[in-house]
């Protein structure tokens, strides 16, 4: 029996501070031209965290809006806010810079992050207020050190700087003197990947009946090398969080794979649940701080705000087939071959056609493509289009030219099974895996019959190799399964037939008998 | 397409359009020298 999807989070963090301080595109300026323009007027373009909560793609991605609704909001979206907007949604929530910091805080086993002592006991109310936030973790709390202390950190000893407010408030120390993988900068980098993908276990255990002690295997799939100068990437990144979410029973790994990782680990994941290695997978990955402000350049030059201020996780939990969640397909697949050539029609036909025609379906078949879900409010400023979209025409002129579809219909093709992008720009995050907690929800709803999860990677910025990368797989609804109290009266009835057809038949060799006689 | 005949090319592909390698072969079919080539990831 295929595994099923038991539960989704999704959940961002307000970190406008780290657009200046550790986003690439900023670092890189600074390094290059410490005096320019753009970093003179990148600060007056920052949002305040209540224009993050109330923006309309944020509300989507923690699930109080429907990407349906977002697509009847006329573009751009960042000067329209939702009315009444909400911290917290069914999938996740949405953290204010200052909470995030003090997670991050609790998530440093090796007291690398120094907080001020004032700003500590001034967060560490609200923290303690937040739902999933559990008394074990508020436990983890440092008291907090004196402004100087943290200002003699950054000054003197290369410590990455904490800032709220436009205030210092802290700092994430280097862990080594001279190995750049134990640097500040990599630490920062890697402690907010796993406070943010701390966050979204707790919320995808909040929004399943899933209880910590029941994962047994934690699969991480962001885009952070974790490791000293003699393994980088070395990783489990997994067991870390793990650890600090309370996941008592579980070990863990790391998946890599760019942007396509999700993807690969949501199948490693249904693989193992379905083969009974272990009854319950989640698998998780937090965010990114280099791709913040990515396109900030873009974004001041035309007047937008910088959107990309958000660090964004997720987490999917994949149980044993409980007969009621949706099912996670493992019987056919999609996969981007090392022969399928990186040309945009080859790879979304080795992605989405193949394994359909391995299904026997058709294009049509399937509700709702969730592709690479980036935010066009995002991109289109920035030149890169509406990546969505562009997935879109490339499955609509497939149907096409399999004869599913008429040209004309291709633009209804789009909007019927399309999804309006809504994810930041986190990498690994908008990749697919967005879209599955409302597919989960619409194929347990009778709104769907069949949504497929595209995840798709640059393997070629690692420099390694040229190819691209990508996997996916189908959602459909629970197919139903025999209870073992269903199994025994199946077995009691097959026992009653038998008994009934032995006893007629003992009959009717009387009957022959006494009339023979 | 004469315009790039003997020219030297630097090829930047974009990850969401038309990869590196794509431009790459059209530009050499048209008779250009690409000296470098890349697909770049802008999202």
């Amino acid at each position: 029996m295929n595994s099923v999807i038991k539960g989704t989070s999704y959940i961002l963090a307000h970190t406008p501070e780290m657009v200046l301080y550790n986003g690439t595109t900023q670092t890189t300026e600074r390094t290059v031209n410490p005096d320019s323009e753009y970093l003179k007027e990148l600060p007056k373009h920052l949002r305040s965290y209540e224009e993050a909560v109330a923006y309309y793609p944020n509300q989507v991605y923690i699930g109080n809006v429907t990407p349906e609704e977002l697509a009847q909001i006329e573009m751009p979206w960042y000067d329209k806010p939702v009315e009444g907007a909400e911290r917290f949604g069914p999938f996740g929530e949405i953290m204010p810079n200052d909470e995030f910091l003090l997670l991050i805080q609790i998530s440093d086993e090796f007291d690398l992050v120094k907080l001020e002592a004032d700003f500590v006991e001034k967060v560490r109310p609200a923290l303690a207020e937040n739902p999933v936030v559990t008394p074990a973790m508020l436990d983890r709390i440092k008291p907090g050190v004196e402004l100087a202390e943290i200002d003699k950190f950054v000054t003197e000893e290369a410590a990455e700087p904490l800032y709220f407010g436009g205030e210092l408030v802290g700092c994430v120390k280097r862990a080594h003197n001279i190995d750049l993988n134990l640097s500040a900068h990599v630490l920062h980098e890697n402690l907010v990947t796993k406070a943010s993908g701390v966050l979204s276990v707790l919320h995808a255990l909040r929004s399943s009946d899933v209880k910590a002690e029941e994962i047994e295997y934690l699969i991480e799939c962001s885009e952070a090398a974790v490791g000293d100068q003699n393994q980088r990437g070395g990783g489990n990144i997994a067991k870390s969080i793990a650890e600090i979410a309370g996941l008592q029973n579980a070990t863990g790994s790391d998946t890599r794979g760019f942007c396509a990782a999700p993807a690969h680990a949501l199948l490693e994941a249904a693989a193992l649940v379905k083969s009974g290695v272990f009854k319950c997978v989640a698998v998780a990955g937090g965010g990114c701080t280099a791709k913040l402000g990515m396109n900030g350049k873009d974004h001041i030059k035309k007047g937008v705000p910088v959107l990309e201020d958000m660090i964004g996780g997720f987490c999917v939990i994949i149980g044993e087939n409980d007969g009621v969640n949706p099912e996670l397909i493992t019987d056919y697949v999609g996969r981007h071959r090392v022969g399928t050539g990186s040309a945009p029609q080859a790879v979304i036909s080795s992605l989405v056609t193949d394994p359909l025609e391995q299904a026997g379906l058709g294009i049509l078949d399937v509700d709702r493509f969730s592709t690479e879900m980036q935010n066009p409010d995002i991109t289109r400023p920035a030149g890169a289009g509406n990546v969505p979209e562009a997935n879109y025409k490339m499955i609509a002129a497939l149907a096409v030219m399999r004869g599913e579809l008429e040209r004309p219909q291709m633009k209804d093709f789009i909007a019927k099974h399309g999804v309006t992008g809504f994810a930041p720009t986190q990498g690994h995050i908008p990749s697919g895996v967005p879209y599955m907690g409302f597919a989960r929800l619409g194929l347990m709803n009778g709104d769907f019959k069949r949504v497929m999860i595209v995840g798709k990677g640059s393997l070629f910025l690692g420099r390694l190799t040229n190819l691209f990368d990508g996997v996916s797989f189908l959602m459909e609804p629970n197919r139903g399964v025999k209870k073992e109290d269903d199994k025994a009266a199946d077995t009691d009835e097959i026992r009653r037939l038998i008994a009934e057809s032995m006893r007629d038949f003992a009959h009717s060799l009387m009957l022959k008998a006494e009339q023979e006689v | 397409m004469a315009i790039l005949k003997d020219r030297k090319i630097i090829v930047i592909g974009d990850r969401d359009g038309i990869p590196g390698q794509a431009i790459a072969l059209c530009a050499e079919s048209a008779g250009g020298d690409v000296v470098f080539s890349s697909t770049e990831c802008f999202v």
